[in-house]
């Protein structure tokens, strides 16, 4: 179990509040659709900080502009990987951004272990650091 | 004010005998003058002596700040003067201000100067110009810069932010929020274990990012070395603690380049993600880091200390604006910008208008927000505004109303002064900003709704109810010395 305030991983934009409803998501999704950027979900087993690619459930939806439809690909992630971290995104394609847009936490393991800090002590006082996944100790697919 | 006829003496010997005449005459008033597309472009805003006029007085800034000396030199007719002279092109008169108000009259000149006057990728340079000599001649009571007008051959020269907005937010993983922050306090005293101590506290409760305070940097309290070594302690167990990525801003400014560079390589060494420099080190030690933070995967904090001196007084020295410019030109990723609703010096629509100096891809003229140009950013990386200096989690709505996403929100006391103790003080901060966020983009109403939506969440937040419980009626309601001349419908003089 993590330590901190919410015993959880506290990625993405709204990981400080109770878990969002499909209802909430769904606004979150209008949001990102009135603005014109597109929709992904995405899903990892993976959640070390610095893990910038979790595996992509189907491309970014470019054109589906209707939000239950995005909706439905959330929930079919989620009952295809109901242990693992689902996020979902938005993508700007102006220029000047062309980047993510949002990024919020939408499904999570029941348990959350953490990370484990490994220091490598070395020359002088000075210190090497390894933030370390316990749950990456197991095989993908076993973590959760 | 009317086109009047220029009156510039024709070249030749009558133009060069030894002597003194006017600016105006000695060709650095041109009312004709069209604006090539290459061409810098500078605003002031001067209040002449009694009796000098005030276009003479705009020549008379446009020489000083060109080629002009104060008599007439024969070794001008070696050169190519007449390109090398900045031309004054309009004066008019600041509204509410000269005959008919209780207010001395001021003028807005317009000044244009040809790009070859400037060394490229030099700020340098470029400042020796056009705020040199010229803010102590005598023919000017006072005179203020008020806006530049940066032509993109010239913006090319730069390398503009080492990182930039959007890198920053894909390195940090942290998307359509503004980021959060906090200086370390006490400012002074705390030794490097307990200063770590502080740090560890607020990432571990939920900012994003902790800092050195401008004037932190090796005290007989705390030496540099010391201090990198716990903050990064810190750093580090929070993240893992949290599985985000986290930073603290490491004050690397010292006396010398090197002392910079040697500090700046440690906090490398040691894995920090950002640095931090103060205003004060000055315009070519700053695009030197900016360079070194490029070169370094680096991200490049600013503190602004020491602009107040120059920046707050309306009639003398130069406006922020200009300064958020240059230092987007020098390559800073952050440059603290104003809160509105803190306790330094801020009119929301001059704020709004320093943030989007910093942010836009395109400036559009706003009269209203003090831009008096419009400005092609030439893909330029995007500086990232800071709002810091007396905010606390009851103002989120207002902060998100007035500063938008792309903001670092800097709570220093609003953290650390939370009766429940740092982490408590992360928390509600954290959890006001994500709740504000979410009502927004839900199509909440936040200005109005705001005060409702916080005090709904601190029923299941209970660090966010002592936060707002402490802070609820602070506010730091005082008018501000530098405010816009024109109110937001005047379009009348563009």
């Amino acid at each position: 179990m993590m330590t901190n305030q919410g015993n959880r991983i506290s990625q993405g934009q709204f990981s400080f509040l109770p878990d969002l409803t499909d209802a909430q998501i769904t606004a979150q999704i209008k949001y990102a659709l009135s603005k014109g950027w597109a929709l992904s979900v995405e899903y990892t087993d993976d959640p070390h900080p610095r893990n910038t690619y979790w595996e992509m459930f189907g491309n970014p939806m470019f054109d589906l502009k209707d939000p239950a439809g995005i909706m439905m690909e959330v929930n079919n992630c989620r009952k295809t990987f109901p242990n693992h971290y689902i996020r979902v995104g938005a993508f700007s394609s102006v220029q000047g951004v062309e980047s993510v847009t949002m990024s919020y936490i939408v499904n999570r393991p029941k348990q959350e272990p953490g990370f484990g800090l490994v220091r490598q002590e070395t020359e002088g006082r000075t210190m090497r650091y390894t933030i370390h996944s316990y749950a990456s100790d197991k095989p993908e697919g076993e973590r959760y | 004010m009317a086109k009047t006829e220029s009156s510039t003496m024709k070249e030749g010997k009558e133009r060069y005998k030894s002597g003194v005449i006017p600016y105006k005459k000695m060709g650095y008033w041109e009312p004709d003058y069209k604006i090539k597309e290459t061409d810098v472009l500078a605003m002031f805003r001067l209040t002449p002596q009694k009796g000098v006029e005030p276009d003479e007085c705009a020549a008379a800034v446009a020489g000083e700040s060109s080629t002009a000396t104060w008599t007439v030199v024969w070794t001008d007719r070696l050169t190519a003067c007449e390109m090398y002279r900045a031309k004054a092109y309009r004066v008019d008169l600041v509204p509410n201000t000269g005959p008919g108000t209780d207010n001395e009259a001021q003028y807005f000149a317009y000044i244009a100067y040809d790009i070859d006057l400037f060394e490229g990728g030099s700020i340098a340079n470029l400042t020796a110009s056009i705020i040199g000599n010229v803010f102590g001649m005598k023919a000017v009571k006072a005179l203020r810069l008020e806006d530049m007008h940066i032509p993109v051959a010239y913006l090319k020269t730069f390398q503009g932010p080492a990182t930039g907005v959007i890198v920053e937010r894909e390195r940090m993983d942290k998307f359509g929020r503004p980021l959060l922050g906090a200086t370390t306090k006490p400012k002074l005293g705390l030794s490097g274990r307990n200063y770590g101590r502080v740090v560890y506290e607020a990432l571990k409760g939920g900012l994003d990012f902790m800092k050195d305070d401008e004037n932190i940097n090796s005290q007989p309290f705390m030496h540099w070395r010391d201090r990198f070594l716990y903050c990064m302690d810190a750093v580090n167990k929070a993240s893992a603690a949290t599985g985000e990525v986290k930073g603290h801003y490491m004050n690397v400014t010292a006396g010398t380049m090197e002392e910079m560079y040697e500090r700046a390589e440690f906090a490398k060494s040691l894995g920090s993600i950002i640095i931090m420099i103060d205003l004060v080190i000055g315009y070519t030690a700053i695009q030197s880091m900016a360079k070194w933070a490029r070169k370094n995967d680096m991200i490049l904090h600013l503190h602004r200390a020491g602009n107040s001196t120059y920046s707050r007084q309306k009639n003398h020295g130069m406006s922020f604006r200009v300064i958020c410019k240059w230092m987007r030109m020098a390559g800073v990723d952050h440059i603290h910008a104003g809160t509105v609703v803190g306790k330094l010096e801020g009119d929301p629509l001059m704020i709004r208008g320093y943030y989007d100096t910093l942010l836009d891809t395109h400036t559009k003229i706003q009269l209203e927000k003090g831009i008096f140009f419009d400005q092609d950013w030439a893909s330029l990386n995007k500086c990232m505004p800071v709002a810091s200096g007396g905010i606390h989690a009851g103002q989120m709505h207002q902060l998100i109303h007035y500063l938008g996403e792309d903001v670092v929100l800097q709570f220093g006391g609003g953290t650390i002064g939370h009766p429940d103790g740092i982490q408590a003080g992360a928390v509600a901060n954290r959890t006001a900003l994500e709740v504000m966020i979410q009502a927004r983009n839900e199509g909440r109403d936040i200005w109005n709704e705001g005060p409702q939506i916080l005090a709904d969440a601190a029923k299941w937040c209970s660090p966010l109810k002592a936060g707002l419980d402490t802070w609820k009626d602070i506010t730091f309601n005082y008018e501000s010395t530098d405010s816009p001349d024109f109110v937001p419908t005047a379009t009348g003089s563009v």
